[in-house]
């Protein structure tokens, strides 16, 4: 598997998780990214930056919050 | 349940949070709130500060049920969908500080975002320079979060700190409802706390019961869409992340329509409810105040919805704004409809100072 680059937003408050998305997909425009947040408004905000920036997104649950692996 | 949850977290979640507190607000002034002061969690913060005697400006003296509601139900909401997180450990001493700073500078304008908005759709055009402000306080303060600014990251806590400040909240409103007089000056009459306003805007208010069944509904609405007045200008700012600001843009289109059909629509400079006609010091009092909402990452009403899910920094946060309204009536820097206090641009320009100075140094410390 092609190296990932992982986004590590756990216990960060807005707008950093965000801010450090939309951050790292302008940087590598395309591939695989990895952002881990622990509360369901970070994990909505990047969901939203990325599909708003032509990302497709999945979430998945883990413990103490959620892996968000993007996809372009 | 899952419908609904992506209801509230679509733009029309927060539309619709938007437009409630649009309408809700001057209902509350119809039913005895302040004019253009259905909500504020600034001047509300300084009632409370007020009636618990940390200040004695005995005309802005009560517990408003609006703000132990907003808690209550965000931590209701929270408790249904799972979302009740104790956590803290990101700079709340910071963030206490952040408090103090930002009501300063909101009691320096005579009210939060949600009033600025809540007076500009009543036709207060002194708001119009507040909004200024806010927005070039706001800006200012994503110049920092470009730089890295940071307050850190939060760790999981007990869930006995998650529960602070509704406990906070809930004994707040056994104080609303008993009314103890607890202290006796020296002929032995009593003196409070409780303190509450004969005259002035403390003592105008809504039915208790009314006042609190809105912070309930606002507070579950708000903490579902992540409605904040702050994110909604700054992820414009940022990010050009439109989501947030329909929410404000909905509040003051609600707000002037509410406004219209219940006659409270009053266009002018002169003669607002609660307000100055300072253009300098309304501006400079929200750029202070934009600046440390900024900094600690949401308006005033994002903060109490957040302490109300066990967040424990947001916590810190609202007693600061609670203390620092305490220090703003005082220490004379709070304005009155006269114009400002005696040291109001004193304590902005500190503020601004003091701000500027947290949003270059903190930055997030390298994990080893």
């Amino acid at each position: 598997m092609a190296d990932m680059e992982t986004v590590d937003a756990t216990g960060l408050s807005c707008p950093q998780p965000a801010l450090m998305t939309k951050q790292a997909i302008s940087r590598q425009k395309s591939g695989l990214l990895e952002v881990l947040v622990d509360t369901s408004t970070s994990r909505d905000n990047v969901v939203r930056i990325a599909q708003n920036a032509g990302w497709s997104v999945t979430v998945e649950e883990r413990a103490g919050g959620f892996r968000v692996v993007l996809k372009k | 349940m899952t419908l609904l949850s992506r209801f509230f977290t679509s733009r029309w979640g927060v539309i619709a949070t938007g437009a409630s507190v649009g309408i809700l607000a001057p209902l509350l002034v119809k039913a005895g709130n302040p004019g253009n002061m259905g909500i504020c969690v600034a001047c509300f913060s300084r009632d409370i500060a007020g009636a618990l005697g940390l200040h004695r400006a005995a005309v802005v003296q009560y517990i408003r049920p609006e703000i132990i509601g907003l808690v209550l139900g965000a931590l209701i909401a929270a408790l249904i969908f799972g979302e009740f997180k104790p956590r803290t450990g990101s700079a709340p001493v910071l963030r206490f500080l952040l408090g103090m700073f930002a009501v300063i500078g909101a009691l320096v304008f005579l009210g939060c975002p949600w009033r600025a908005y809540l007076r500009l759709g009543g036709g207060d055009w002194n708001a119009i320079l507040g909004i200024v402000g806010l927005v070039a306080g706001v800006s200012l303060g994503t110049v920092f979060l470009r730089m890295g600014y940071s307050l850190g990251r939060n760790r999981p806590a007990p869930a006995a700190l998650g529960w602070l400040m509704p406990f906070l909240m809930i004994g707040l409103l056994v104080l609303l409802l008993v009314e103890p007089e607890l202290g006796r000056d020296a002929d032995g009459n009593p003196t409070g706390p409780i303190f509450f306003s004969d005259t002035g805007p403390g003592s105008q208010h809504a039915a208790l019961v009314l006042a609190l069944l809105v912070g309930l509904g606002i507070g579950v609405l708000a903490q579902r869409s992540r409605f904040c007045t702050i994110a909604g200008l700054r992820d414009f700012v940022l990010m050009r992340d439109t989501h947030l600001l329909s929410g404000i843009i909905a509040l003051i289109a609600a707000a002037f329509v509410t406004n219209a059909a219940l006659g409270q629509f009053q266009g002018g400079f002169e003669g607002q409810p609660v307000a100055h006609t300072e253009h300098v010091w309304n501006f400079a009092g929200m750029v202070l105040a934009g600046l440390a909402f900024t900094l600690a990452g949401g308006c005033p009403g994002r903060q109490l919805i957040l302490s109300g899910e066990g967040d424990g920094d947001a916590t810190a946060f609202a007693l600061g704004m609670i203390f620092g309204a305490g220090f703003a009536h005082t220490f004379t820097l709070a304005s009155t409809p006269a114009g400002h206090g005696v040291y109001g641009p004193a304590a902005v320009i500190f503020g601004l100072v003091v701000c500027v100075l947290i949003g270059l140094t903190m930055r997030e410390p390298r994990r080893v």
